[in-house]
């Protein structure tokens, strides 16, 4: 009966693909349709196949098969995202690389939310996802609750992705920084949304321990919020059901406040709260000592997801926004300041009694590295908060940088010392492949991030000393190609920086791969549910 | 299952909560002093700078703060400031003859720290941030002696004001140079013949016995506006042809391009954007760069 549902379900959608496909007005809009109606065809063809066969699931056992095909997708986004961030940083320091012939497709202006989207959403949100997934799992005692529903979030996560990718190069966007998909494609992240909420709540309440571990506190905040957030700032009303364009239902600066409350809460909670819920978990494991303060982890959690979403209006310093949004905005992300740093101290202190192993296992640098970017980038952001720091550095290079020492340095580390965690665990390996690349890996990363962060850190400062430069009468002194041209040498040298982060990528990858490939199965299996 | 595997205390530390998840425990270490008073004071900090600067929002209104401060107000004062320090200056600059200003020392260096201003934000995008125009592309250089339109205060003057042939200002300067091959004017034979003797009249290399005849093609169709010498009429804006500066390009190819499809480059006016002063100003400053006359 169920089946039968499901079919209904998936064969009336791939039609409707098809008749949207056909009416399409725009190439993006087609596109999407098409690759809507093939996912749904497969997802048909598939259900007929296995319909009738009783469901196999095991109470006793942790589903980890989702888990591994989350881990093979972060890893394969997470090289994609990185590319596309080379080929575009190079882009600015060379513009014939955005290739005549393959305009208006390859150009930087489409190539950067694809970028964007790739590192924090493909990447890092299939991360969160999976060790979200794996965590809550192990820590609740419980397999994941609603069946298939979970595998259903994975795949229909990764259609958002490729949806909104396609939609990007083919020039559908709603011109919302990190929210640039365009109406339907938000329709359809919400309902994956609420399934994976769905997901999640529901292995909590199935939990076998008495307590929530705070790691699952973290996860659930980025689940809720996320939600709340993308319903919001994506409230729009279509031009036609056949076109992908659609018009924003908040105008001026309501909508550029509602843009950059999501936009400063998508770093929040996505790339926050979301991370600091798989440091939570992993950093300790990996340690194997227990968290420094239980008490610190209550007081900076409830601190943090109470101050953090007041902080978004100081993107908007210095513009239409009254005065009184931005002095709230800079006040409240100066009180974000500790309620951040508690995850630092908890994180370094909880490693305090294994200091000896940084010199052993390369995982553990890398988390250390990770803690220590993130203490960096959120000391950063109350201080370019403050509208003095803010005149200065508001629209130059010191934001990109700013936010990639965050995103190379916090969250990718943590992500690429959870993946080595897992892969061993999820595919039943002794151990990985080759630690020496781990150690390869870590210290390309770390030299790609500094190169990268310092470069922009100088040619934020020169860029915003240039442009408030003026002469005896308040003449400004400098065009802004001077300030375009003068930037070119740190341009290559960020480059180089993601060139370096790349290769380490890279080298994880094929780590990762010989560590499944070519190492020894182990003898007992990990994903069985402790007993009572 | 949980509460059982607690680690016991080492010396110097502290019991764990009793809960254990998948074998990870938590210490029930205190706050760190120094985090929790951190904090307090980034509270205090901003409680208090709520009270000195607007902040919270009130039924009509939001606190203005005790400070009085607004960003908006801050700028019109400056703005007012600088305007009223340079208002002398400009009115003079406005009142003065155009060929004046260049020998006047105050007014010509105001004017070309004005003008540089006036240019950078408004004139690069086309011109390059230092006037060397694109060579090739139509985008004229500033910085020589070859003027188009003429290259004295008044000519730079119209020029900037009214723009080149746009269809906002009546009066721009305006003239249009025949698409001779498009438009079916010359055989192709012919383009062929002129191409040759401009190349020639420009001293490349040419096709002599081409060229012989192109000079007949030349004098026929070309010279009422570029003249009889190639040398350029400025009433028309029709460039000189016999030295190497070219707007275009002066190989073959690309003279070949113009004559088939013809150019017509176009300036905005500016007239509606700048006010008189900085008009004067960023003409007086591309007078100054090397090729006022």
């Amino acid at each position: 009966m169920w089946d039968y549902l499901k079919l209904t379900v998936l064969g009336v959608t791939a039609v409707l693909a098809a008749i949207a496909a056909n009416y399409a007005h725009d190439l993006a809009y087609m596109v999407n349709a098409l690759v809507a109606m093939l996912a749904a065809a497969a997802a048909f063809v598939w259900v007929l196949r296995s319909a009738d066969e009783r469901l196999q699931t095991n109470e006793g056992e942790y589903m980890d098969g989702v888990i591994r095909a989350g881990v093979i997708a972060t890893v394969f986004w997470g090289v994609v995202g990185f590319l596309v961030g080379v080929w575009i940083a190079f882009q600015l320091a060379f513009p014939a690389l955005n290739l005549e012939f393959a305009q208006p497709f390859l150009n930087f202006g489409r190539l950067r939310p694809l970028h964007t989207s790739a590192v924090i959403f493909a990447f890092g949100g299939n991360a969160l996802i999976m060790t979200s997934f794996y965590v809550v799992q192990r820590t609740s005692a419980a397999r994941l609750w609603g069946g298939n529903l979970a595998w259903f979030v994975f795949w229909g996560y990764n259609l958002f992705i490729v949806l909104a990718a396609t939609g990007y190069v083919l020039g559908a966007t709603q011109s919302k920084e990190y929210a640039e998909p365009e109406w339907y494609v938000d329709l359809w992240l919400t309902v994956v949304w609420l399934a994976y909420l769905a997901v999640f709540l529901g292995t909590i309440i199935k939990r076998r321990e008495p307590h929530i571990y705070v790691a699952n506190w973290f996860y659930l905040s980025f689940i809720l919020t996320v939600a709340m957030l993308h319903v919001f700032n994506n409230l729009s009303i279509p031009v036609s059901v056949f076109g992908s364009k659609s018009v924003q239902v908040f105008s001026g600066v309501q909508d550029a406040m509602v843009q950059w409350w999501y936009g400063h809460n998508a770093v929040g909670f996505f790339l926050t709260a979301g991370f600091l819920g798989m440091m939570y978990y992993f950093v300790p494991k990996q340690a194997e000592r227990p968290v420094y303060s239980y008490k610190l982890s209550i007081i900076h959690f409830w601190a943090l997801i109470f101050l953090y979403i007041w902080a978004g209006p100081h993107l908007l310093h210095y513009t239409a926004l009254p005065d009184w949004a931005a002095t709230l905005g800079m006040v409240f992300s100066i009180m974000l300041w500790m309620p951040s740093w508690g995850w630092m101290i908890n994180g370094l202190m909880t490693l305090s009694g294994a200091w000896d192993k940084l010199r052993t296992d390369p995982i553990i640098r890398m988390m250390v590295v990770s803690i220590g970017f993130y203490g960096m980038s959120t000391f950063e952001g109350p201080m370019m908060s403050i509208t003095a720091v803010n005149s200065l550095s508001h629209y130059t290079d010191w934001t990109i940088g700013h936010v990639h020492s965050g995103a190379l340095g916090w969250n990718g580390m943590i992500t690429f010392g959870a993946l080595y965690f897992l892969v061993p665990r999820l595919w039943n390996r002794e151990k990985l492949y080759s630690l020496a690349m781990v150690s390869w890996h870590f210290w390309l990363a770390t030299i790609g991030i500094v190169l990268y962060a310092s470069a922009m850190w100088v040619t934020g400062i020169m860029e915003g000393l240039m442009w408030r430069e003026v002469d005896a009468n308040g003449f400004l002194v400098n065009a802004f190609a001077d300030t375009v041209s003068a930037k070119f040498p740190m341009y290559v040298v960020r480059g180089l920086g993601g060139v370096m982060y790349l290769t380490g990528g890279l080298i994880m990858a094929y780590n990762l791969w010989m560590t499944v490939r070519a190492q020894p199965a182990r003898a007992t299996m990990h994903s069985a549910v402790p007993a009572e | 299952m949980c509460a059982e595997r607690v680690t016991k205390a080492k010396p110097g530390e502290v019991e764990t909560t009793g809960h254990v998840w998948d074998g990870i425990e938590e210490f029930n270490n205190p706050l760190p002093r120094w985090w929790l008073y951190t904090f307090y004071a980034c509270i205090a900090y901003a409680l208090l700078y709520t009270i000195a600067y607007p902040a919270w929002p009130m039924l009509t209104r939001a606190t203005p703060g005790l400070l009085g401060a607004s960003t908006r107000a801050d700028v019109v004062a400056e703005i007012a400031r600088f305007d009223a320090a340079l208002a002398p200056i400009k009115a003079t600059l406005v009142a003065a003859d155009l060929t004046a200003i260049p020998a006047d020392a105050e007014l010509s260096s105001y004017a070309t720290s004005a003008g540089a201003s006036v240019f950078r934000t408004n004139c690069a995008t086309c011109h390059g941030s230092g006037a060397a125009g694109v060579q090739g592309k139509g985008y004229p250089n500033l910085l020589d002696d070859d003027w188009l339109w003429g290259g004295d205060m008044a000519a730079i003057h119209t020029t900037i004001t009214h723009g080149i042939r746009n269809n906002a200002d009546p009066d721009a300067r305006y003239s249009m140079m025949p698409a001779f091959g498009v438009d079916g004017l010359l055989e192709e034979a012919q383009i062929g013949q002129v191409v040759e003797y401009v190349l020639q009249i420009s001293g490349q290399d040419h096709d002599a016995a081409l060229a012989t005849e192109g000079a007949v093609v030349f004098s026929e169709n070309c010279s009422s506006c570029h003249g009889e010498a190639a040398e350029g009429n400025r009433e028309l804006g029709a460039p000189k042809l016999t030295d190497a500066i070219w707007l275009y390009g002066g190989d073959r190819a690309a003279v070949t391009t113009t004559i088939v499809n013809a150019r017509n480059g176009v300036m905005p006016p500016w007239a509606p954007r700048l006010s008189e002063d900085e008009i004067r100003s960023v003409a007086a400053y591309v007078h100054s760069l090397g090729g006022g006359e």
